[in-house]
């Protein structure tokens, strides 16, 4: 009623104006792998289901039913009819099946259908009727349904291939390093409550800006109507110049954290990683660090100290029952003491039980000057229990190099920027064998029993398809993680967003697109 | 003009004096955070506010001045002294040695000196104090920047072999150190001085786009360049005069250093 309402004060038509921050990499929604190209899919790939940004549930798109059997591993999707693509192609399940047999070529190396590769064996998809497909994968794909909001179906039949749209819009026009300039599916497929064709928008103009705090300038002279995610800081400057301009649309998933190297073959010594090893070193590290500060001072106030691997805005996934790890130095002293740590008379050195005065590293990227404050305030906060922090920024590239490659490094603080909401997106993650599995990778065999308990759990969830069964293993994963913290995770931040005042009907989401992902309803008030 | 140099001195003294009794007259230590008042007003507690973490910007760039104003110094004069040893020998011995250290030069001169050091301070050891990482920021700038000063004072004492002076001298028997030190240290002196004066403000300015890249000194301890961050932000753009106290300063102290470099130029 509401955005029925604001639709009839907008304008139809106009050209919406936001940025990308590099040049797409591709424009091939199935070879996908960056952010700007990960935008110009969203706007122009036609999907089987859309995940609601706000309700965070999966609803009709091009399917209009979906139903999954055989313990997940069959789904059949049920298509809308009449469809078709931006050059006038039909749609059918024909390319329903052509997008899944495209999508797992393997040379493709496509995330979403790495997760389709559940198991041994192919991925087939089966037409059954000009609008009903069917695609049985070889083992139980967890969250199935939610995964097809990231594959664009594309065409089988069009001359134009895969730059044929089923979304609101299409590309027309590219420079580039310059712009990138979609123009209105005239046969895009849904309507508003008023029959209305959508989109409302004539086109949606993408510049290419690299920096923050140009896009910033350049929305402020209202060159640009919004902008996905701002820093606090540009938040609280726009928020001071106009109220109006920016919106804070909640905490979101996205997260930064610190974790301990502990890896065996890493080139620090032994004591060191003793250290790191040990669980009431990094609960205690994680007691003294003062998150409400980090919080407040570094993100202004546009953030919440963190609970765990999953944020509380991810509502049905996240284990309520944890609470948010205190900030207590006598806490935390007590726990050092207890593992044989002593702290100097005076309280300025900390000492291991063979008498190693406690100083360790964090690196960060230099670029981030967020990051480069947490560990500033990190560094002071540990002081307090008698632990020397090494505050070093490097480049992205070397950072990389020595969390992937040559482990050489102490501690390392970095965020994360959860897209997905289900749990089987962090598997490599928190699999002891998993690449990313970031303190220590790549493990044969898991080197610790709690990491062995959530291997096992995370199988479990992973080849469960009741939801309810997946939750409750994934909370015990969250627990042991909450227990053991290999990460220990700081601040879940705000999405915040800026949104111009002639831009009408936007609900921003704490997930990615923040604004523009309800794009086809988006629109320009009249002048 | 002389007017001027005076001024340029009276700032330079004063900025080091303030530096140096940096321990005595900031109101706070430089990395304490105030966490309850981040981003304060200039106030009497803090005459320049605090910074974004609550740390008091007036004792920082007071710090930040002791760092960019020793370490400069310090780097100018070793990349003063490679550029005399390196000029001076092609210069003196001409031919192949001089081809050998032109080319050294022109090498130096071609390498993209900020990935250099990025890469060099990614090398570097992860535990070392921040005292540590700006003398080796700093010592980085000094080994990378003779080349261009080589290459004048190369020129200056090839045209001092020539001269009439340093026949006679040689003709009466001076020779190797001798020379050097009786005749070609005292008549390039001028020159030497020149590119030191040239050398400081370079570094200065050399440290603040590293820190400006986040490359610079580590964190807490505070240098002119890592307090030049806190301008990078869109977000800066505010009626905060306060906040740019550091930039004034920064270019009191490189346009002082001008001054007196000009006043070098003509004695040269």
């Amino acid at each position: 009623m509401v955005l029925g309402c604001c639709a009839a004060l907008a304008q139809t038509g106009g050209e919406l104006r936001f940025c990308i921050r590099s040049e797409p990499k591709n424009l091939n929604p199935m070879m996908v792998n960056d952010d700007p190209s990960e935008t110009i899919r969203y706007l122009t790939g036609g999907v089987l289901v859309r995940v609601n940004r706000v309700r965070q549930k999966a609803e009709a798109s091009l399917a209009t039913q979906w139903k999954v059997s055989d313990g997940g591993r069959r789904i059949v999707f049920k298509l809308r009819e009449g469809v078709r693509y931006s050059d006038g192609t039909p749609f059918s399940a024909d390319d329903v099946a052509y997008t899944v047999r495209q999508l797992m070529d393997p040379a493709l190396h496509n995330s979403t259908a790495d997760a389709f590769r559940s198991g041994e064996g192919a991925v087939t998809a089966r037409v059954l009727s000009p609008t009903s497909v069917e695609i049985v994968f070889p083992a139980p794909v967890a969250g199935l349904v939610n995964l097809f909001d990231t594959v664009a179906i594309v065409s089988s039949k069009s001359p134009l291939k895969e730059m044929a749209a089923l979304g609101p819009f299409y590309v027309a026009d590219r420079k580039p390093g310059s712009m990138i300039l979609l123009k209105r599916n005239p046969n895009y497929w849904k309507k508003d409550a008023q029959g209305r064709q959508l989109p409302y928008l004539d086109a949606v103009r993408l510049d290419i800006e690299q920096n923050p705090d140009i896009e910033a300038l350049r929305y402020r002279r209202g060159e640009i109507h919004l902008i996905n995610s701002v820093n606090a800081a540009v938040f609280e400057k726009l928020s001071a110049d106009d109220a109006s301009l920016v919106r804070d649309a909640g905490a979101s998933t996205d997260t930064e954290q610190l974790w301990f190297n502990q890896t065996p073959s890493s080139p620090i010594p032994a004591y060191k990683r003793a250290w790191f090893t040990s669980t009431a070193f990094r609960r205690a590290v994680s007691e003294a660090i003062n998150r409400d500060d980090l919080a407040r001072i570094v993100y202004h106030g546009h953030a919440q100290p963190a609970i765990g691997i999953t944020a509380p805005s991810n509502l049905f996934w996240f284990n309520s029952e944890l609470k948010p790890h205190p900030y207590d130095v006598a806490s935390a002293l007590r726990r050092l003491q207890q593992d044989g740590f002593r702290l100097s008379a005076d309280g300025t050195v900390l000492r291991d039980k063979e008498g190693h005065e406690v100083e360790f590293s964090i690196i960060t990227n230099a670029s981030s000057r967020i990051r480069e404050n947490i560990a500033t305030m990190i560094q002071q906060d540990l002081k307090k229990i008698g632990i020397k922090v090494n505050v070093v920024t490097m480049d992205f590239n070397s950072l990389l190099e020595r969390i992937n490659q040559t482990y050489n490094y102490e501690a390392c603080i970095l965020g994360n920027g959860n897209v997905d909401l289900d749990p089987n997106s962090v598997m490599t993650a928190w699999l002891s064998s998993g690449e990313l599995h970031a303190w220590n990778p790549k493990q044969k065999s898991p080197a610790t029993e709690w990491e062995a308990e959530i291997d096992k759990l995370m199988r479990a969830q992973a080849s469960s398809m009741d939801d309810h069964k997946r939750k409750q293993s994934w909370d015990k994963v969250q627990k042991i993680a909450w227990e053991q913290e290999p990460f220990i995770f700081l601040v879940n931040k705000h999405a915040l967003v800026a949104i111009g005042p002639s831009v009408k009907n936007a609900q921003p989401s704490a997930f990615r697109p923040q604004v523009s992902w309800n794009i086809d309803e988006l629109a320009l008030a009249v002048k | 003009m002389k007017s001027v140099r005076l001024i340029a001195v009276v700032l330079l003294i004063a900025a080091g004096l303030a530096a140096a009794a940096a321990p005595l007259i900031a109101p706070a230590g430089y990395e304490q955070q105030f966490r309850a008042t981040p981003d304060a007003r200039p106030s009497a507690h803090h005459p320049l506010g605090t910074d974004e973490l609550g740390r008091d910007r007036f004792a920082r760039l007071l710090y930040g001045m002791r760092i960019s104003l020793i370490m400069a110094p310090l780097a100018a004069l070793l990349t003063t002294g490679l550029a005399a040893l390196l000029g001076g020998i092609a210069g003196c011995f001409g031919g192949w040695t001089e081809r050998c250290c032109m080319f050294l030069a022109d090498l130096v001169l071609a390498v993209p000196w900020l990935f250099l050091l990025i890469t060099v301070r990614a090398a570097l050891p992860l535990n070392v104090s921040p005292e540590a990482s700006a003398a080796v920021t700093f010592l980085l700038l000094g080994l990378l920047g003779w080349a261009a000063s080589s290459r004048v004072i190369c020129a200056g004492t090839k045209s001092l072999m020539q001269s009439e002076f340093v026949w006679t001298a040689r003709a009466a028997g001076f020779s190797g150190f001798k020379l050097v030190r009786l005749h070609l240290l005292p008549n390039l002196r001028g020159t030497l001085l020149a590119q030191f004066w040239i050398s400081v403000p370079v570094f200065i300015i050399a440290e603040a786009n590293l820190g400006a890249l986040g490359l610079g000194v580590s964190e807490p301890l505070p240098s002119l360049g890592s307090l030049l961050r806190e301008m990078q932000s869109f977000a800066t753009l505010r009626p905060e005069p306060w906040r740019f106290f550091p930039i004034v300063v920064l270019i009191l102290v490189v346009t002082s250093f001008q001054v007196l470099l000009k006043k070098q130029e003509v004695r040269a």
